[in-house]
């Protein structure tokens, strides 16, 4: 069982709050104690920061982190992964598209607390060393971006689009591809370059 | 975002316990709709509860249709042979909704519970209802081209959000819920409920009650069901107009059963039983598509800027009956 940063004099504080249902565990309690009591209550964390670890491209990064900061932030701001993007902040853009377990999700909707123990990848995870990804490398080709803000969340979807094994005639990309927006209008060379891509791994 | 206390819920009882108990806490799971809405200062949560950790992610085939877990993902559904097969609507509603990214995250469960897309609603510093009770209604007599042509009340003119939930409608699907007074079960149709003078409620569910799974029970009509979705942009938008219709033909081309339910006309999902009742017994073609598709529209009104509604709910729907009944 673990107990963070729970100090016992905010377990008590907690406890003795009587709007708050929920309560921590007793340290002291026995092991076999602490499980019965784990059936009738939850314990939280917060407001204040709390140890969160994130497994970024394959690193894992131990972090103190308040509850509201999401996946996207702390890749930002505290890892210094810039390289996801922050456009809309509320899932509408995806520019700060990663992969979490291989699915693509949008980082800026993610609490990073929730994505612990998961294995998350960021444009910064895709290269190996010199060798860019297919995909990175067909963006380049065709010329898959102008402004290039929304272009590391088109290749983190675009990634996850081929290993979904989507269908990848055009209007079938454009269908796949419509939760990442480029407001410069380059689609035409994002479905180029996804597509050249699919047509060589396939 | 305001600060907030954050819970992992390791079981289904202590969750119920944690908020049931806590007018303060709410539940997050994919978490697409509430981390949204925390971020406008239109939920202001004093704490979370996590549930993804409850074992409720499973779809199951069951002897009687599938039994779809409350934290099954929308793409898993989508993607599911058996949803694809016998519930068609229900598969092609999911892939109309949302983006690839939010359906790898968003919940069946949550997607039932997700707060309407009404502009006033999530702008705190506008009239709100069902956000502040008694503060008005910033769409009657404002911008309201995507509102509700029926339903709505002097309070609020909102309409629902989800593709999802019209589907299930047309598919008879029945909601799971455990709460702490145990467990029950509640037709969809009776999920939602209508604003009247009380828009911030929006379901039958209890405080700390939560859903467990959504069950799609097996039946002809859902196996030729059909799902058509209108809206301003072709993909990733909400629906000004959806039509989810279901049809059991018989070998004769008359219709023995039919479900017709709309979205994006209603502040629920919307069930059109003069619809449904115009359909009945008449035999599967234009004729009596056409004229359940004007009985699907009966009753509706326009509040200024949406009356183009009524007429495209009528052809959307004389569409989605040709598609459900082989037609088109």
């Amino acid at each position: 069982m673990e107990f963070g940063k729970v100090t016992r004099r905010r377990f008590l504080w907690r406890s003795a709050l009587p709007t708050i249902a929920v309560v921590g565990l007793d340290p002291r309690l026995s092991v076999a104690a602490q499980a019965v009591a784990s059936i009738s209550v939850v314990r939280a964390q917060g407001p204040e920061p709390i140890p969160v670890t994130l497994n970024v491209n394959g690193k894992p990064h131990a972090l103190q982190l308040e509850p509201r900061v999401t996946l996207l932030d702390a890749l930002r701001e505290r890892l210094g992964l810039t390289g996801t993007k922050k456009g809309c902040d509320q899932g509408t853009c995806g520019a700060c598209t990663v992969l979490a377990d291989g699915r693509r999700v949008n980082a800026c909707l993610t609490l990073a607390v929730m994505a612990q123990g998961k294995s998350i990848t960021t444009i910064e995870g895709l290269a190996s060393g010199d060798q860019l990804h297919p995909l990175q490398a067909a963006f380049i080709e065709h010329d898959g971006f102008q402004c290039g803000y929304c272009t590391p969340g088109q290749i983190m979807s675009g990634v996850a689009l081929l290993s979904e094994k989507r269908p990848t005639d055009e209007t079938s990309v454009r269908e796949w591809m419509s939760g990442n927006i480029c407001r410069c209008g380059a689609y035409p060379n994002i479905v180029a370059a996804i597509r050249a891509t699919a047509g060589r791994s396939a | 975002m305001n600060a907030f206390r954050y819970a992992q819920a390791h079981d289904v009882a202590s969750a119920l316990a944690s908020v049931a108990g806590d007018p303060g806490a709410t539940y997050i799971a994919g978490g697409t709709n509430v981390i949204d809405l925390m971020k406008e200062n239109v939920e202001r949560p004093a704490l979370l509860v996590d549930i993804t950790g409850l074992p409720l992610r499973g779809i199951e085939p069951t002897a009687h249709g599938v039994r779809v877990g409350a934290l099954a993902v929308m793409s898993d559904v989508a993607d599911h042979p058996a949803v694809a097969r016998d519930f068609p609507a229900v598969a092609q509603a999911l892939l109309l909704s949302a983006s690839p990214q939010l359906r790898n995250m968003a919940t069946i469960g949550g997607n039932l519970m997700q707060r309407t897309r009404c502009a006033y609603f999530r702008d705190a510093s506008q009239p709100c209802n069902k956000r502040a009770a008694g503060s008005g209604c910033g769409a009657l007599g404002g911008v309201n081209r995507r509102h509700a042509v029926i339903g709505g009340s002097e309070q609020c003119i909102c309409t629902h959000a989800s593709d999802l939930a019209v589907a299930l409608l047309a598919v008879d699907a029945v909601v799971h819920v455990r709460g702490r007074a145990g467990e029950r079960s509640i037709p969809i149709e009776h999920f939602h409920v209508l604003p009247g003078t009380t828009p911030q409620r929006e379901t039958v569910l209890e405080r700390g009650e939560l859903i467990t799974a959504v069950e799609l029970p097996a039946a002809a009509a859902a196996r030729n069901s059909y799902y058509l979705k209108v809206r301003d942009r072709a993909s990733y938008e909400f629906a000004l107009v959806s039509v989810a219709a279901a049809l059991d033909v018989s070998a004769g081309g008359r219709i023995r059963a039919a479900r017709v339910a709309l979205g994006g006309v209603a502040p629920i999902p919307w069930r059109a039983h003069a619809a449904e009742a115009a359909l009945v017994g008449k035999p599967a073609n234009a004729q009596t598509f056409a004229a359940a598709a004007a009985a699907a529209t009966r009753g509706m009104r326009s509040y200024g800027q949406n009356g183009f509604k009524i007429a495209l709910t009528q052809r959307a729907v004389a569409r989605a009956l040709a598609h459900a009944g082989g037609a088109a």
